[in-house]
């Protein structure tokens, strides 16, 4: 694996917050690498959506830094916050597609809002999207005539419009069945392969996420575990992380573990 | 004595809390306010949304308000004549449907109309998209809500708000000359001729001025609402939340359109 060698495009630094009395973050630390795809797992209600929203600098944290491509998130001022965000793409949970427009305006208007292009070149620009993500012919649907997987796949066509260097995931496939799971799956890879993403996806479509991932982090009681490599992950003798995959993917079989008596020093 | 001292303790904390969320609520709209207006005037300004949205607040308005102006003139005409008549004076029947519309009941009624068609629309629309999360993409697509969705309705409701109210003061007018001249038989050039006299432009300012501040407040009052939809104290979640928020909107516009009648009458008088 080459990833040492990449650069770091976000870092979180002692990240704490909390909502009333209770604490969701306590101390997260997490290294999201350029061009590389970081997943985060970890039981529903755990914060997994609220450490995504730090990275989006929709949430501030209490305390703790929020570092992208080297600046501080929660130091910015509203202008900054809005240049940072124009190297984001972002799919939302429940999709966030705006609901009274139709397919095609939905992906254009991050061209309309924040270029100077004209009509003829946002129109090729968007039928290509779209046609990467299967969708040609489905401009001018609304959202709420279209599937659950379609959604999706639109969101995706919407934050990969402007080019992004970093792409948000947030639980990707919640919703769908297996095989529009794999479709979305197979179009993330093929979209990162052509356009070089760095991606945090938080899911906990485990195990099936692991294939796609260069990293994976676990987030248990407001901090996160681990952040190796899937194959790391599954064999890692860390108790809480061992009790994660054993969970949701049954006993993992390591020869090392299981018959010990075959590596025993004799 | 120690409980009362408990109860005391308990009654101002309480009280310092609701001190403490209302000048927050109002610090909130204040900021919100200043970030529209300036959004209002700071380049690119796009013509298409602003139309769009006069359409909705202003041209889609008209026919209401120009049934309720109607309504409001003849009305005013019929209670006119039954007072001025008692001391003869019917003549004066035109300048007095004329000041109390230009003047009063244009400007409160035809805003009071448009929330309740437009306000509330506004604030149920910004709070669905608070709600589904489409303000937070537009943040994380770096395009500015305040520019992309608020900038528009506030141009529209600047300029819709007294061109509307003009329209139902000329429907009052004619509404009032159906039932005055008419019907009741109030002489066709006094009634004319008594609101040219009387009609001054300082009547005409007071009402421009009254629609003007009222088209701002029916949108900001909407819009914020809507906006800050998450932060309402009684939980803004859901159809429910949407529900609740447009009403306070509606009443809260409502009687801060009252409110602020009586206190542009009260300078500008």
């Amino acid at each position: 694996m080459t990833q040492e060698k990449t650069k770091t495009a976000i870092e979180l630094i002692d990240v704490e917050r909390s909502f009333g009395k209770q604490q969701v973050l306590k101390k997260v630390n997490l290294v999201v690498h350029e061009g590389t795809t970081t997943v985060i797992v970890g039981p529903s209600g755990q914060g997994k959506s609220v450490i995504l929203k730090h990275m989006l600098g929709l949430l501030k944290p209490d305390s703790g830094q929020v570092l992208v491509y080297g600046r501080d998130l929660s130091r910015m001022n509203k202008r900054q916050l809005k240049e940072i965000r124009k190297d984001f793409g972002v799919l939302f949970q429940n999709v966030a597609l705006f609901d009274s427009m139709n397919v095609y305006d939905n992906v254009a208007l991050p061209l309309r809002e924040r270029t100077d292009a004209s009509e003829a070149v946002i129109r090729e620009n968007v039928e290509e999207k779209l046609s990467l993500m299967d969708l040609a012919g489905m401009e001018g649907k609304f959202p709420a005539q279209l599937s659950g997987g379609m959604k999706k796949r639109v969101g995706l066509a919407r934050a990969l419009v402007m080019k992004p260097r970093i792409v948000f995931f947030d639980e990707p496939t919640t919703g769908l069945d297996v095989s529009k799971s794999n479709e979305i799956y197979r179009l993330f890879h093929k979209t990162q392969k052509k356009l070089k993403y760095s991606a945090v996806i938080v899911s906990h479509d485990v195990p099936k996420i692991f294939k796609l991932a260069d990293y994976v982090a676990l987030i248990h009681d407001g901090r996160i575990l681990g952040n190796m490599s899937p194959e790391q992950f599954q064999l890692s003798d860390h108790p809480v992380i061992r009790a994660f995959v054993e969970e949701t993917m049954g006993p993992i079989y390591s020869s090392e573990r299981e018959e010990r008596f075959c590596y025993e020093e004799v | 004595m120690m409980w009362l001292v408990q109860a005391l303790g308990r009654f101002f904390q309480k009280l310092g809390g609701e001190f403490l969320f209302y000048l927050e609520q109002a610090g909130r709209m204040g900021i919100f306010l200043a970030a529209c207006l300036l959004n209002v005037l700071r380049p690119p300004y796009k013509l298409g949304p602003i139309v769009r949205q006069i359409h909705f607040i202003g041209s889609r308005s008209t026919f209401v308000i120009l049934f309720t102006g109607s309504f409001t003139g003849m009305v005013l005409a019929l209670q006119g004549y039954y007072t001025l008549r008692k001391f003869g004076s019917e003549g004066l029947l035109g300048a007095a449907v004329a000041l109390s519309l230009i003047r009063e009941l244009g400007p409160v009624i035809a805003a009071l109309m448009v929330v309740g068609r437009a306000g509330s629309a506004i604030c149920a629309e910004i709070g669905i998209m608070r709600n589904s999360e489409q303000i937070d993409a537009l943040e994380c697509m770096a395009i500015d809500p305040y520019k992309y969705l608020m900038a528009p309705k506030f141009v529209a409701g600047i300029l819709s708000v007294p061109l509307l109210t003009a329209i139902f003061d000329m429907a009052g007018i004619v509404g009032g000359y159906l039932v005055g001249v008419a019907m009741l038989g109030v002489n066709k050039g006094a009634y004319f001729q008594q609101m040219y006299a009387s009609v001054v432009w300082n009547d005409v300012e007071m009402g421009l001025v009254k629609s003007l501040v009222f088209g701002l407040l029916i949108i900001w009052i909407g819009a914020s609402k809507g906006y800050f939809l998450h932060l309402e104290r009684s939980g803004g979640f859901g159809a429910e939340g949407v529900s609740r928020v447009t009403t306070d909107a509606v009443v809260l516009s409502s009687v801060a359109i009252l409110v602020w009648d009586y206190l542009l009458s009260a300078i500008m008088m």
